[in-house]
C-alpha cells in the first residue's frame, strides 16, 4: 500500500500538472521544497485559502498565471554577481576565446538581464564583443522584456559598480549607462549582438552550436532529472572544449554528465566539455 | 541532574537530526556535538546564522574540534548517515523527498538565508515523524514555525532551555509557539543525541 499523501501535497501536484497541461510550463521536475514554499507564498499574495483555489484561478485566467509565474521563477539577479567568477573569466577564459574568429555565447536563465550586460561589458573591454553573438534565454516573458530594456535601478547599480571593479573592470562603470531619475539606462550598443528569446531548459531543445554557456543560479531549482536534461542540452550545444559556467554553489558532481566535462577552475565553477 | 524534560512519551527512533542556531551558536553546537564519536550513525544537518561571507570556514572549524565527519552541504548531494552538514552561507538549504539536498536563493526568512524554518519544514516533509529537530540560542524568531511543522508531522522536538541560552529570544519564541518534547540545557541535548542514535535501529 502506498502511503497516503497530505492534501497539500496532492493539491500542489495537481496545480503543477494543470499548469503544464494548460500553459506548457513544466515545473514537474523542479526541487520540491522550494516550489512548495513559493506556491505557499503566492497563496498569501493571491489571498487564496487552498492550492486548489489558486489552481482554479490560474486555469481560467491567463493573467493570473502570468502573475503566478513571477513567484515560480525567482526573478532575481545582479550585475557581476560573484566578482571572482568574472575575474576568472577575464583571466583564464578570455585568452582562449581570443583565439576563435567568432563566438557564440548562450546565457541560459538570464532573468532580467544583469548577467547579459555584465558579460557584454566584459567582452567589450576585451575586444571580443563585436565578433560575438549572445543568446540570452529564459522562460519568464516579463523578465525577458526587462532584460531587453536594460534599465536598472540606480541604487542597485551603485552596488554593481563595486562588483564591476572587483571583477577586474577597467573603466569607470558610469561610462556604460545614463542616469535618469532613479534609473540607469544601459548603453544599447551593448545588446546589439544579443538575441533575447523564450527557451525552457525543461521542454525545449538545442537551437545552436555555442562556444560558451553560462547557466548560473538556475539549476539549483531543478531536481536531478531535470539537471541532467539541462546538462544534456549544454553538452549537445557546446563545441569541442567549449566552456560551461555555473553558479557558485552549483556542480556537475552528482549528475550523469560529471565525466563529460572537466573542471577548469573548480572553485569558480568553470568547466570545459571533453 | 535536574534536566527539565516535558516528554510524555518515550524517545522515538529517527533517521535524521536537524539543528538551528543563531547568536551564540558556535559554542552551543560544539557543546552538543563534542560527545559524539566517529561512529555516530545519524545525519545531522545544521543551519547556523552567520553574517554573509562567501566561503565560510565553519565546516573546517568543526571538523578540527569534533570526531564526526563534517562538511558543508552541496546542492543535490545525497544525505549520508554519520555526517554533520552545515548549510552554505547565502543559500537556503532544504531536504528533498529522496533525501538529498537542494539549495535556493529565495528571499530571506527572518532576515536570514539560510533560514532554520526553511530547513526544518522541508526536512519534516521528507522524514515525517522520523526526524528530531533541535533549536538553540539566538536573537531572532527563526525556527519556531519550523519546529511547529516538525511537531505536526510527529517528529521529536527539542528546545534549549532559554534560561541557559546565551540569547534566549529564539528558543523562547519557539516555546511561545509550541510545547516541545524536551526543554534541555546543552549537556542534556548532547546526551539525548547519543540516546537517539542508540535506539535508531
Ligand atoms: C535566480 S535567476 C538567475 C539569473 C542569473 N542567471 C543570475 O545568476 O543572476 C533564475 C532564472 O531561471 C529561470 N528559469 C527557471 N526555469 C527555467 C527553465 N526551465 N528554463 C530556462 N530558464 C529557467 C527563471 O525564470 C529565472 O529568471
Amino acid at each position: 500500500m502506498p502511503q497516503t499523501q497530505r492534501n497539500d501535497d496532492i493539491e500542489l501536484r495537481l496545480l503543477i500538472e494543470a499548469i503544464y497541461l494548460k500553459y506548457s510550463y513544466d515545473f514537474r521536475d523542479y526541487s520540491g521544497a522550494s516550489i512548495k514554499r513559493r506556491v505557499h507564498h503566492a497563496l498569501r499574495q493571491f489571498e487564496c485559502k487552498t492550492i486548489s483555489a489558486l489552481q482554479e484561478r490560474v486555469l481560467h485566467d491567463p493573467t493570473a498565471f502570468m502573475q503566478l509565474l513571477q513567484f515560480l521563477t525567482i526573478p532575481v539577479s545582479e550585475m557581476f554577481r560573484d566578482p571572482e567568477h568574472f575575474l576568472a573569466i577575464r583571466q583564464e577564459v578570455v585568452p582562449v576565446l581570443k583565439t576563435y574568429p567568432s563566438l557564440k555565447i548562450w546565457i541560459a536563465g538570464c532573468s532580467t538581464g544583469e548577467e547579459v550586460y555584465s558579460m557584454a561589458i566584459l567582452l567589450r573591454e576585451e575586444g571580443l564583443l563585436d565578433r560575438t553573438i549572445i543568446y540570452a534565454t529564459d522562460i519568464n516573458p516579463r523578465s525577458l522584456e526587462k532584460a531587453r530594456q536594460g534599465i536598472f535601478s540606480l541604487e542597485n547599480v551603485r552596488a554593481y559598480t563595486q562588483n564591476y571593479q572587483k571583477s577586474g573592470g577597467q573603466r569607470s562603470f558610469a561610462e556604460y549607462y545614463t542616469a535618469a531619475y532613479d534609473y540607469a539606462i544601459f548603453d544599447k550598443t551593448l545588446r546589439e549582438n544579443v538575441t533575447f528569446a523564450d527557451h525552457s531548459l525543461a521542454t525545449d531543445s538545442v537551437f545552436s552550436e555555442t562556444h560558451l554557456i553560462s547557466c548560473r543560479n538556475v539549476l539549483i531549482y531543478f531536481n536531478k532529472n531535470l539537471q541532467n536534461r539541462a546538462f544534456g542540452l549544454f553538452h549537445e550545444s557546446l563545441c569541442h572544449r567549449g566552456f560551461l559556467m555555473l553558479g557558485s554553489k552549483e556542480t556537475l558532481d552528482f549528475s550523469d554528465y560529471s565525466k563529460q566535462f572537466a573542471p577548469l577552475l573548480k572553485q569558480e565553477r568553470i568547466y570545459r566539455k571533453l | 541532574m535536574n534536566d527539565i524534560t516535558v516528554a510524555s512519551s518515550p524517545l522515538r527512533p529517527v533517521d535524521a537530526v536537524v539543528v538551528g542556531a543563531s547568536a551564540g551558536g558556535v559554542e552551543a553546537l560544539l557543546a552538543i556535538f563534542e560527545g559524539l564519536g566517529p561512529d555516530f550513525g545519524l545525519p545531522i544537518i545544521v543551519v547556523l546564522h552567520l553574517p554573509d561571507a562567501h566561503r565560510s570556514q565553519l565546516a573546517e572549524v568543526f571538523a578540527r574540534r569534533l570526531a564526526l565527519r563534517v562538511k558543508e552541504a552541496t546542492d543535490k548531494e545525497p544525505i549520508s548517515p554519520g555526517t554533520l552538514y552545515f548549510a552554505a552561507p547565502g543559500y537556503h538549504l532544504s531536504v528533498e523527498g529522496d533525501y538529498s539536498f537542494s539549495f535556493s536563493q529565495e528571499a530571506r526568512v527572518h532576515y536570514s538565508r539560510p533560514a532554520i524554518d526553511y530547513l526544518f519544514e522541508s526536512a519534516a516533509d521528507a522524514y515525517q515523524h522520523r526526524l528530531a529537530a533541535i533549536l538553540l540560542t539566538g536573537a531572532n524568531q527563526d525556527g519556531a514555525q519550523g519546529l511547529y511543522t516538525v511537531k505536526q508531522r510527529g517528529g521529536v522536538t527539542i528546545v534549549q532551555d532559554p534560561q541557559e541560552a546565551l540569547v534566549a529570544t529564539m528558543p523562547q519564541a519557539a516555546l511561545d509557539r509550541i510545547k516541545p518534547d524536551y526543554i534541555l540545557p546543552l549537556r542534556g541535548i548532547g546526551r539525548l543525541l547519543c540516546e537517539l542514535e542508540r535506539i535508531e535501529c
